[in-house]
C-alpha cells in the first residue's frame, strides 16, 4: 500500500514540480508585485490606479462577451449537426474545426489583416462591383471577428463532445412520449448540453477577455483592451507593478466568472472543466 | 371484417440495415387487449419489428396498419403506442415526477390534470413518495417502474415493451412478470412484448411469436408453441427438446432408432422422413431389460427440483429430467408414451438441433442475456 502511493506520488512529481515553478510562483509573484512600489514597500498605490483602467476593463469584458455569444450561436447549431451524423462525417467535420489550430496563431491573425484590409481580399471584390471599399480592418467588429475565429474551436469541442454523450434512447424516448423535434431540444438536448455550454464559454471567454494580440492587429490600435494594457505595462511602460494589479484584477473577475458559470452547471449535474 | 380485431398489422414488411435483411416479408396481426410476445434469438429480427410499430424504423416495403389505418409515413411522435426501452432511457436530467409527467407536459395537459395523473400512476407502480427523488438514485427495479408509468400515463393502446426485465436480477424478474401482467390486465390494452428469454415469454404471454432469421418460425399460445413446435427451431429453442430423425410409416406410428412406437399424431405423407420431438420430462427411466430403448448414462446434473441426466443410446445423446438419482455408467432403459411423441414436418433446421453431445455450448450462447445489443 505504502509503496503503491510512493510510485503514484513519484509519477505525479514532475507535474506538481513543473506546476509549483510555473503556475503557483509566478501568481505569488503578480499578487507581490501589485502590492509593492519599485522599491518593494507595500503600497495600494497601483490598486488604486485601476479606476483609470475602468472603461478598459469594461470594453473587454463587453468584447469578449459578444464574441463569446456569437461563438455560442454558431457553435451550438454545428456541435448537434456533428453529433448526429455517421462517424466518417464526425471525423471529417472534427478535423476541418482542428485544422486552424494546426496553423499558427500569428499568421492566422496575419491573414485576416490581408483579407480585411482596405486593399484585401474582400475590397478589392466589393470594388469591382462598385460596392466599395468599406472600412472593415481597425473596426471593433474585426476584433470580435478575430476572436471568434480564433477561439469558436474551444466551444464547438466541449459541446458537441457532450452532445456525443446524450443517449440515442433518451431522444427516442422522447419521441415516443409525443414531443417533436423543438421540444426534443428544449427538454432533453438543451438541459443536457449545459456542462459543454458552461465549459465552452469558459474556454472561450477566458482567452478573449485577456487577449491583446487580435486587437493590436486587427483593431489597429484604436480599441484598447485590458490585454493590451497589461502588455503595455511590462513591455513598453516598464511599470512591473501596475501590470501585476491589471492581471490581478483580471484574473479576479475571470475566478468570479467562473464560479458563476460552474454553479450553473453544478445545478445540472456534472462539470466538465 | 376479420381485420377489425388486429390493433396492428404489419403487412409484408422489409428492412435491412447497411445491406443486411433483418425482416424478410414479414406479416403479424396484433389482436386489441392482447398480452402478445415476440421471441427469438439474437438478431432474429425482433426488436426491429418493435421499432416499426413504434416508428423509430420505416420499413423499406410493406404497410404498417393502426387501428385499421396505414401509419406508414406517421413519425414516432404522433404514434398513439408508447414504448419502454431496454435499459429504460430515463431523462437523468429530470425527476422522478418530470420524468412520468414528461408526455402530458409536451401535449400541454394543464397542470393540475398533469398532478392527479402522475400520482395515480405512482400508485399503480408502488412508488408514492419518490415523486422528487433523482432518477439516478433509484434501483433497477424502481427505474423500470418509472419507465413502466411514464409510458403507460399517456393512455397508449398498445404498450412495447423492448425486453423490459433483462437488466433485473432474476428474483426481481420474476416479481416484473407478474406485475407487468398484472398491469396489463388492469389497464386492458395491448402490450408487444419483446424477449429472449422462452421462460418469460410463456409465462406472460396469451401469444408467442417465434422468430429467426426475420422470419416467423410459429405464432401459438404458450401451450401450443411448447407442446406442439412446428419445427426443429421452435422445439429447441423453447425448452429442452430431444429431436430424432424418425419416418412416419403411417398415421400414428413412427420409427425411429430402428424400433416402432405408437403415437398421436396423423396426416402425413406414408413413410415420409420426420423430426421427432420427445422432451426431457416426458421420458420414463426404467431398467435396461424393460425400456424401448436402452442406453448409458453420460452425465448427471443435480438442478434442484429434478435431475438432468444425458443418456447416450447409440451415440445420440439424449437428455432426461427425473426426480431419481442416477449415476454415470448406470445402464438404463428408456420408455415413451405415445403422447409423449411430437411428430414434425422436416425444415430446414432439420438436424441442427436436438442432440446434446455440445450441450454447454448451446447453452452459452441461449442465455446470454447482453448478446443481442452488447455494451452501451
Amino acid at each position: 500500500m505504502n509503496k503503491r502511493t510512493f510510485g503514484s506520488r513519484l509519477v505525479a512529481a514532475p507535474y506538481l514540480v513543473w506546476s509549483a515553478i510555473f503556475v503557483i510562483v509566478p501568481l505569488i509573484m503578480v499578487v507581490f508585485y501589485a502590492f509593492r512600489d519599485p522599491s518593494g514597500r507595500f503600497t495600494l498605490q497601483y490598486i488604486a490606479e485601476l479606476g483609470r483602467y475602468g472603461s478598459t476593463l469594461l470594453i473587454s469584458l463587453l468584447y469578449a462577451f459578444i464574441a463569446t455569444l456569437i461563438c455560442l450561436l454558431l457553435s451550438y447549431p454545428v456541435a448537434y449537426f456533428m453529433s448526429h451524423r455517421s462517424q466518417n462525417v464526425q471525423k471529417t467535420m472534427m478535423l476541418l474545426v482542428m485544422l486552424p489550430m494546426w496553423m499558427n496563431f500569428l499568421i492566422r491573425t496575419y491573414s485576416w489583416i490581408t483579407i480585411l484590409s482596405n486593399t484585401g481580399v474582400i475590397n478589392t471584390l466589393l470594388s469591382n462591383v462598385g460596392l466599395g471599399p468599406v472600412q472593415l480592418i481597425n473596426t471593433p467588429g474585426a476584433v470580435i471577428l478575430g476572436m471568434v475565429y480564433n477561439y469558436i474551436p474551444y466551444m464547438i469541442l466541449p459541446i458537441y463532445s457532450v452532445m456525443c454523450k446524450i443517449d440515442k434512447p433518451l431522444l427516442e424516448a422522447a419521441d415516443d412520449l409525443g414531443s417533436g423535434s423543438f421540444m426534443k431540444l428544449r427538454k432533453i438536448i438543451l438541459p443536457m448540453s449545459v456542462p459543454g455550454i458552461v465549459s465552452g464559454i469558459t474556454m472561450v471567454f477566458v482567452p478573449a477577455v485577456s487577449t491583446f494580440y487580435i486587437s493590436q492587429k486587427l483593431g489597429g490600435g484604436k480599441t484598447l483592451l485590458i490585454g493590451d494594457a497589461i502588455e503595455s505595462q511590462f513591455m513598453s511602460a516598464n511599470n512591473y507593478n501596475l501590470g501585476a494589479s491589471l492581471s490581478l484584477i483580471l484574473m479576479v473577475l475571470i475566478l468570479i466568472s467562473m464560479f458563476i458559470m460552474n454553479r450553473f452547471a453544478d445545478e445540472d449535474g456534472g462539470v466538465l472543466i | 371484417m376479420a381485420e377489425n380485431n388486429y390493433i396492428v398489422k404489419l403487412q409484408n414488411i422489409s428492412v435491412s440495415f447497411d445491406s443486411e435483411q433483418v425482416l424478410k416479408d414479414f406479416s403479424l396481426g396484433i389482436k386489441d387487449k392482447e398480452f402478445v410476445t415476440l421471441l427469438g434469438p439474437s438478431g432474429c429480427g425482433k426488436t426491429t419489428t418493435l421499432r416499426t410499430i413504434a416508428g423509430f424504423v420505416s420499413p423499406d416495403s410493406g404497410d404498417v396498419l393502426f387501428d385499421g389505418k396505414k401509419i406508414n409515413g406517421v413519425p414516432a411522435y404522433k404514434r398513439q403506442v408508447n414504448t419502454i426501452f431496454q435499459r429504460y432511457a430515463l431523462f437523468p436530467n429530470m425527476n422522478v415526477y418530470d420524468n412520468i409527467a414528461f408526455g402530458l407536459a409536451v401535449k400541454k395537459v394543464p397542470k393540475k390534470e398533469i398532478r392527479e395523473r402522475v400520482s395515480e400512476m405512482l400508485k399503480m407502480v408502488n412508488l408514492q413518495g419518490f415523486e422528487r427523488r433523482n432518477v439516478n438514485s433509484l434501483s433497477g427495479g424502481q427505474q423500470q417502474r418509472v419507465a413502466i408509468a411514464r409510458a403507460v400515463i399517456n393512455r397508449p393502446k398498445v404498450l412495447l415493451l423492448d425486453e423490459p426485465l433483462a437488466a433485473l436480477d432474476l428474483k426481481m424478474r420474476k416479481d416484473m412478470q407478474v406485475e407487468l401482467k398484472n398491469i396489463q390486465k388492469s389497464l386492458g390494452i395491448t402490450f408487444v412484448f419483446v424477449t429472449h428469454d422462452q421462460e418469460e415469454a410463456l409465462a406472460m404471454s396469451d401469444t408467442v411469436v417465434v422468430m429467426n432469421d426475420g422470419v416467423i418460425q410459429q405464432i401459438g399460445t404458450p401451450q401450443d408453441i411448447y407442446n406442439e413446435p412446428q419445427n426443429a427451431f421452435v422445439a429447441d429453442f423453447i425448452g429442452e427438446s430431444n429431436i430424432l430423425d424418425g419416418v412416419m410409416e403411417k398415421d400414428f406410428l413412427v420409427r425411429f432408432f430402428g424400433r416402432e412406437f405408437t403415437c398421436l399424431d396423423r396426416g402425413f405423407e406414408p413413410n415420409e422422413p420426420v423430426d421427432v420431438v420427445i422432451r426431457p420430462e416426458d421420458v420414463d427411466i426404467v431398467p435396461p431389460q424393460s425400456g424401448m430403448l436402452t442406453g448409458t448414462v453420460t452425465s448427471v446434473t443435480f438442478m434442484g427440483v429434478h435431475y438432468e441426466i444425458i443418456i447416450d443410446i447409440d451415440g445420440f445423446k439424449w437428455m432426461v429430467q427425473t426426480t431419481d438419482e442416477h449415476h454415470v455408467d448406470d445402464s438404463v432403459g428408456l420408455v415413451i408414451e405415445p403422447d409423449a411423441i411430437h411428430i414434425m414436418h422436416k425444415s430446414i433446421y432439420s438436424g441442427l438441433y436436438g442432440d446434446y453431445s455440445s450441450f454447454s455450448d448451446e447453452m452459452d450462447t441461449l442465455s446470454d442475456p447482453d448478446s443481442e445489443e452488447g455494451e452501451n
